[in-house]
């Protein structure tokens, strides 16, 4: 491994304090876990848990036209947000197939805070200059921060204690501080299945508000939990359940694109495909039986022939069970189908189910 | 947590104990710590005969499977039925409640060559 090559994060001398373990993650040296994953997934759902995201791209637009141009970039109905508001949606290519998922916030009239994936920040940045009209302003600003995703049921409590007296966002909202400790850019959205928040500030405040939130009562948590977290919440990691071959309607996210908005980069790929069937679509699965893990690219069979491979998987904390993802052609893809998972050259059935596999009890 | 005296240990983290001619054969402390929670656990068939080194069952954390090697040349005559049913006995005992299998060793002094606990502790 060419741990010299990793980046850090600014936040890297709290996880040693905290005793993590550290693993090459997208390009960064990344916590894995601290006390161990379970305990962190279960503290999540019934708690709070603090994650690191500092690896992960902060994007920053503005100027007239730039709502517009996002637009034609991007699959959700940008302009529908008002200023305070966020929304999660999809870069596509000019085939329909997934370049980045992100979260896209309205921070004002004419500014936009885009947060992406950390592997993808180089190819977004890139893309995105590419495409970039005269008068909108683009900047990646990734560097210059350090973020902090406070996830589970006392997230709210937890804002209460390190920015007192502020007003925690609406779900989806974005919010901006001047603070003791810097300017922080607050957004009520997560990749947990529970309530929280995410906190980005820069860099050189990152460990501070690491320590104010952990000292009100936040696990730390690693890279570890959050897939099983995630996973259990049927959010899509993109380069396993995302990729440049399969579009957002394959992938079950057609809720996040509008086809009616107006053009936009890979809308006439995707108005083609609806017409046309969708050749596969991305199913939750559960182990049948108590069985060894569902892992990412093992083969899924149907009748002897092979229907696909998962594209996620692992046991789920919550269920005691094994679960995963896989595009299957539609004709394996309705709830209570029975496929089989290829572990090491033994067939273990499956159950497709409906997604997601746990939705947090409502308030 | 130190382990029994005779305990032998091999460089890929397998413990077994000397001066036996059946043995259980589990992994080290230092390994469950590295792999985490367990969650799954293969085990071998009873009256398979293996080799030195060769793969023999598989243990699952919640990141990774990974392979458990043979320390010594046997036939395995005894596996751990109730860790097959909670993985997590290695994580919690794996000196104890946490043995993988037994195997009746094909020659006795085999396991008497391996890396004693203080050599192990300096091996990684």
């Amino acid at each position: 491994m060419e741990t010299e090559c990793l980046q850090q994060t600014p936040l890297l001398a709290a996880h040693l304090r905290h005793g993590a373990r550290m693993v090459p993650f997208a390009g960064w040296n990344m916590p894995v876990q601290y006390a161990g994953i379970t305990h962190e997934h279960q503290a999540v759902r019934t708690g709070c848990g603090i994650f690191d995201i500092s690896h992960m791209g902060e994007f920053f637009v503005s100027g007239p036209g730039a709502g517009r141009w996002l637009n034609s970039i991007l699959t959700n109905n940008t302009e529908k947000l008002q200023a305070g508001q966020g929304h999660y949606t999809l870069m596509l290519n000019e085939q329909g197939g997934v370049i980045d998922d992100l979260i896209a916030y309205r921070t004002g009239e004419d500014s936009w805070f885009l947060v992406v994936n950390a592997s993808m920040i180089p190819a977004d940045r890139e893309w995105m200059s590419a495409r970039l009209p005269e008068g909108v302003n683009f900047k990646d600003d990734s560097a210059a921060w350090a973020g902090m995703a406070v996830q589970g049921p006392n997230a709210p409590s937890v804002f209460e204690t390190v920015l007192p007296g502020e007003a925690l966002p609406v779900r989806n909202g974005v919010a901006e501080f001047s603070t003791a400790h810097g300017r922080v850019i607050v957004c009520r959205t997560g990749y947990t299945g529970e309530d929280g928040f995410e906190l980005f500030t820069e860099a050189s405040h990152g460990v501070t508000w690491w320590d104010l939130v952990t000292a009100a009562g936040a696990t730390p948590c690693g890279l570890g939990a959050r897939d099983t977290l995630r996973l259990e919440a049927c959010y899509p990691l993109n380069g396993n359940d995302l990729s440049p071959a399969r579009t957002p309607l394959e992938a079950g996210l057609v809720v996040f694109v509008d086809l009616e908005k107006g053009d936009f980069t890979g809308r006439r790929a995707l108005v083609a495909q609806k017409a046309d069937g969708l050749p596969s679509r991305l199913c939750a699965l559960r182990m049948v039986d108590k069985s060894p893990p569902p892992r990412a690219h093992y083969p899924v069979r149907s009748g002897g022939e092979t229907a696909g491979e998962l594209s996620s998987g692992g046991v789920s904390p919550t269920l005691g069970s094994g679960i995963a993802l896989s595009y299957l052609p539609p004709a394996l893809a309705a709830t209570g189908t029975r496929v089989d998972i290829d572990i090491r050259g033994k067939l273990w059935p499956a159950e497709v189910v409906k997604k997601p596999f746990y939705r947090r009890p409502s308030a | 947590m130190p382990a029994p005296a005779n305990t032998r240990f091999t460089p890929s983290h397998e413990w077994i104990l000397s001066g036996q001619e059946i043995s259980a054969v589990g992994i080290s402390e230092h390994a469950q710590a590295e792999l985490g929670d367990i969650v799954y656990i293969e085990l071998p068939a009873v009256g398979r005969t293996v080799a030195a080194g060769e793969a023999v069952a598989v243990i699952e954390s919640v990141k990774a499977a990974s392979d458990i090697y043979a320390p010594v040349a046997g036939e395995i005559v005894e596996v751990n039925a109730p860790v097959a049913a909670e993985a997590s006995l290695v994580n919690t005992d794996p000196y104890g409640a946490g043995w993988l299998f037994k195997i009746k060793l094909a020659n006795h002094a085999d396991a008497d060559g391996l890396m004693d606990e203080a050599a192990y502790a300096a091996s990684h």
